[in-house]
């Protein structure tokens, strides 16, 4: 049976404009998805969880798409019921979603209360999908400045695209256009904290001057390039794992993280 | 033994298997789609057509207009005195006379054909071609001498007695070697082909208001409402722009049918001088390969660089990128119109490019390099670096101009355009406001209502976001009162004079659209300005394309600069031969490698002359020549120039 991947998309919003676009990193979760579905053989299932006359979607269906789902909501609704109930009930294999939305809360919460609701794991922030093989991914994470780290998962999985994943390719008008944008019923629950809200624009913050340390060109590279020497923390790649285990619970009672 | 029926029964046949062959070319060009084309009132204006505008062009190389008049004129009319005098035995001295007369005007017309092919420039096709003054030596010499006992020369049936019986054989053998070449040929594909194709292109031009002196250089609107109002059933089979050669407009295909191979449209390339992948005579070759259906084997010009010839297959049905024509051929391209300008059959290879680039675009998302960036900024910001549109007035902190929103109308509207975001081109915005202002011009600008004319987007193909910011621009210039525009980018210029027409307000209905430098004329000429005369060494002029070729204004700009008693050093390529800066039709953002930048060439141009300042009149032609490596001369749009030598009032 082929491997079942739903990337999620959101209305995104330019920076300098304000105008509603494809979003950044959700468009790399397409992009990421139809990869995998040239090299996996995969399912792709484009999944939106808002209006279906959204003009915006029809911009991922640009990538080529032939269709998108999309889970009807109200804008007061809270996308992630929605998106829970339709994903415990669609066999997914692997859920991409962008890092945080371009629009809305733009909180990050999503991937994390998504792999929450269905007890499976949450990928942070990745760069690539390498392999699928047997039920266990090759995934690699984006760390800072142009560092990978490579994990294996094991299927299913929620995963966060990050920046550093492959550009989302160009959108052209006419499939665009063309792709069937279906509305589903969905599990609709007003998101009542939200609602008590206030909102206000934010206001520009004074800048603080970049102050230039570096005397050489030389330095400057290093500084914009080298890895930061990290005062804290350690690198264990030798030890056993109840060794690394032990460690991390180490740190997490130093940081109050559990008591 | 009588061989009096041979002759004649040739001539039939051959007429016969002409029409035949032009019934079955008719077909291939109908597989386009349908254009409106009244096609009496074409036919009827084709012979004018051909005596001036077509003519008009080849008279460009007087040895080759005079070699054609003889060679074509002589060959009309031996067509329809053979007709007359061989086919239909109408026993007239007068008409074989005249026939003599005629086939040897041809006979010396081709002899002049002859001489060019001896040693042929590199431009011209070779291949079949080089065979055509030989058949056209053989029509028109061996239909003289069969005339010659019509013509009561030699006794009646002298070339038919028996003891002639090689002469007969021979003469008969060159008779059906010319025949095949003019009759049969010309509708089966040989050289002759131009003659056939190229009249009813004459007559069916998609462009009828190029003929008589007009111009005709905005182009056609997609039909959107093909995927907007999206019908399952008919919409798939639609496309946006030319996938393959039967979506092209039926007197498209015709006008590729025209091509005569001669080459000038290569000369004058600037991307083909380059060494980037395009040359338009291949390009048009392919056109008709992809509407009859074939490979390029049999294809004896010069080939796009770096590109070998001998693997393009295509057919009305195959998809032109995908075999037949690559994408980079086709992004080459800076839509300079100088092709067009110099063809001779009236070809549209712009047209055509831009069509299959509105394919690659919006069906296949294909826009090279720095395409698809650019064309998503022109969407979320309306101009194509992505700046925020409330910055579009930054500019002119300091300039305190009239805005629209607030005085509603003014004389003039002054288009800003998106050199409003480069800092270069802004020295050129304020060198324009200093002027309007010393000429104390009633003016207004848009403010950050304006938006990106859309030129780049439509060049690129995505003909969507040009629409939708021609509407939106059309809505904002339909709010106020004002009696002219006027700009500093003939990009600009040309989509608000000759492409916003398409898109159904009336915003602009009595509105009279000018480029800055027509403007400043105007001003200069009525004494508005006062200037100083300008002694800064040679200048020399170089002509933008989209106001020179595309909007026909060669002699304001160069009248400005005389006023301010400056002698311009013209450069060999100048006015409507004018080079391209390499800057247009998104050339810069697609950015397809060549050998050397356009630039670069053009900038060789400006050295020959010995300027020590090249005056331009179009803020991408400065960036593009600024753009060449110093040591170089020194470039200025005429506003700066202009505002160089303005004697100011003292108060």
């Amino acid at each position: 049976m082929p491997l079942n991947v739903v990337s999620l998309v959101s209305v995104g919003r330019h920076p300098q404009s304000g105008r509603q676009r494809r979003a950044e990193q959700d468009g790399r979760a397409v992009e990421l998805g139809m990869n995998l579905k040239v090299v996996q053989n995969s399912q792709l299932t484009v999944l939106h969880a808002g209006a279906s006359s959204e003009p915006v979607l029809r911009t991922y269906a640009g990538m080529g798409l032939p269709e998108l789902k999309v889970l009807e909501l109200a804008e007061q609704d809270d996308a992630v019921p929605a998106l829970g109930d339709y994903l415990q009930s669609a066999n997914a294999d692997i859920v991409l979603t962008g890092v945080r939305a371009e629009s809305g809360e733009s909180s990050g919460m999503v991937p994390y209360l998504l792999a929450e609701q269905l007890g499976w794991p949450l990928v942070p922030r990745i760069a690539d999908i390498v392999s699928i093989d047997d039920g266990v991914a090759e995934i690699l994470l984006a760390l800072p400045r142009g560092q990978r780290r490579a994990v294996s998962v094991p299927l299913p999985f929620v995963a966060s695209v990050d920046n550093a994943a492959a550009e989302a390719r160009q959108t052209a008008y006419g499939p665009g256009m063309r792709a069937r944008i279906e509305g589903n019923k969905a599990v609709t629950e007003v998101d009542e904290v939200r609602a008590g809200w206030q909102e206000s624009d934010a206001k520009p913050r004074p800048k603080r001057l970049k102050v230039v340390k570096a005397k050489t060109a030389a330095d400057r590279f290093k500084a914009a390039t080298a890895k930061p020497q990290g005062k804290a923390g350690k690198v264990m790649k030798s030890e056993s794992a109840k060794e690394q285990a032990e460690e991390i619970f180490k740190l997490l009672l130093e940081e109050k993280v559990i008591k | 033994m009588s061989f009096e029926w041979l002759h004649p029964a040739l001539i039939a046949t051959a007429l016969v298997l002409a029409v035949i062959g032009a019934v079955r070319r008719v077909s291939l060009w109908r597989a386009g789609q349908p254009d409106q084309v009244n096609l009496m009132a074409g036919l009827m204006a084709m012979p004018k057509r051909y005596l001036h505008d077509l003519h008009d062009v080849v008279e460009r190389d007087k040895y080759m207009s005079k070699t054609h008049a003889a060679t074509g004129g002589g060959f009309v009319l031996s067509a329809v005195l053979i007709i007359l005098v061989h086919l239909f035995d109408v026993d007239s001295q007068i008409l074989a006379w005249a026939l003599l007369a005629s086939s040897a005007l041809m006979f010396v017309g081709a002899l002049f054909v002859f001489k060019r092919r001896l040693n042929p420039p590199s431009r011209i096709s070779k291949g079949p071609w080089m065979r055509l003054p030989k058949s056209l030596l053989a029509f028109a010499g061996s239909f003289f001498i069969l005339t010659l006992p019509a013509a009561g020369i030699l006794p009646e049936g002298f070339l038919l007695q028996t003891g002639n019986v090689l002469l007969t054989v021979v003469l008969t053998a060159l008779i059906i070697w010319g025949m095949g070449e003019m009759f049969f040929g010309m509708s089966w594909g040989g050289p002759m082909k131009h003659a056939f194709a190229g009249a009813l292109h004459l007559a069916f031009h998609r462009r009828q208001e190029r003929f008589g002196g007009g111009r005709s250089t905005g182009l056609k609107p997609v039909d959107l409402s093909v995927v907007e109002e999206f019908n399952p059933a008919t919409s798939d089979k639609q496309v946006l722009g030319v996938a393959k050669p039967k979506d092209f407009k039926w007197n498209q295909l015709l006008g590729f049918d025209a091509c005569v191979q001669c080459g000038r449209c290569e000369a004058m390339c600037p991307a083909f001088a380059a060494g980037q992948p395009l040359n338009p005579k291949k390009l048009i070759q392919d056109m008709v390969i992809g509407l009859a259906g074939g490979d390029d084997a049999k294809y004896a010009g010069s080939p796009y660089p770096g590109k070998e010839v001998g693997n393009a297959k295509g057919g009305p049905e195959l998809i032109i990128t995908d075999g037949l024509v690559s994408p980079e051929t086709l992004w080459s391209c800076t839509t300079c119109r100088a092709c067009v300008e110099e063809c001779p059959m009236m070809i549209e290879h712009v047209d055509a490019i831009v069509d299959m680039r509105r394919f690659l675009t919006m069906e296949k998302g294909e826009t090279p390099n720095k395409g698809a960036e650019i064309l998503d900024n022109i969407i979320a910001t309306d101009n194509p670096n992505g700046y925020s549109p409330a910055s579009r007035t930054n500019w002119a902190a300091d300039q305190n101009l009239p805005v629209m929103s607030d005085v509603k109308q003014a004389e003039v509207l002054f288009w800003v355009s998106d050199g409003a975001f480069d800092m270069r081109s802004q020295r050129i915005l304020r060198s324009f406001v200093k002027l309007l202002k010393a000429a104390n011009v009633d003016f207004a600008v848009l403010g950050d209502e304006e938006l990106d004319s859309g030129d780049v987007a439509r060049r690129l193909g995505d003909d969507a976001a040009f629409q939708n910011l021609a509407k939106r621009n059309l809505e904002t210039l339909s709010k106020y009162k004002f009696s002219k525009i006027v700009t500093t980018d003939p990009h600009a210029y040309h989509c608000l004079r000759n492409e916003y027409q398409d898109l159904g307000s009336n915003a602009l209905d009595g509105v009279e659209v000018l480029h800055h430098t027509t403007f400043l004329n105007e001003l200069v000429q009525a004494g508005k300005l006062r200037l100083d005369s300008f002694n800064g060494g040679t200048v020399t002029y170089h002509d933008p394309c989209y106001l020179g070729r595309y909007n026909g204004e060669y002699e304001a700009p160069r009248e400005l600069l005389r006023s301010l008693g400056i002698e311009i050093a013209e450069m060999e390529r100048s006015g409507f031969r004018s080079r391209c800066c390499g800057g247009g039709g998104g050339a810069p953002i697609t950015d397809i490698p060549g050998e050397r930048r356009i630039a670069d060439m053009r900038m060789e141009e400006v050295n020959s002359t010995g300027a020590e300042l090249v005056a331009v009149g179009c803020q991408q032609c400065t960036a593009m020549l600024e753009g060449v490596a110093e040591p170089r001369p020194e470039v200025k749009d005429i506003a700066e120039i202009l505002a160089g030598q303005l004697i100011e009032e003292v108060h």
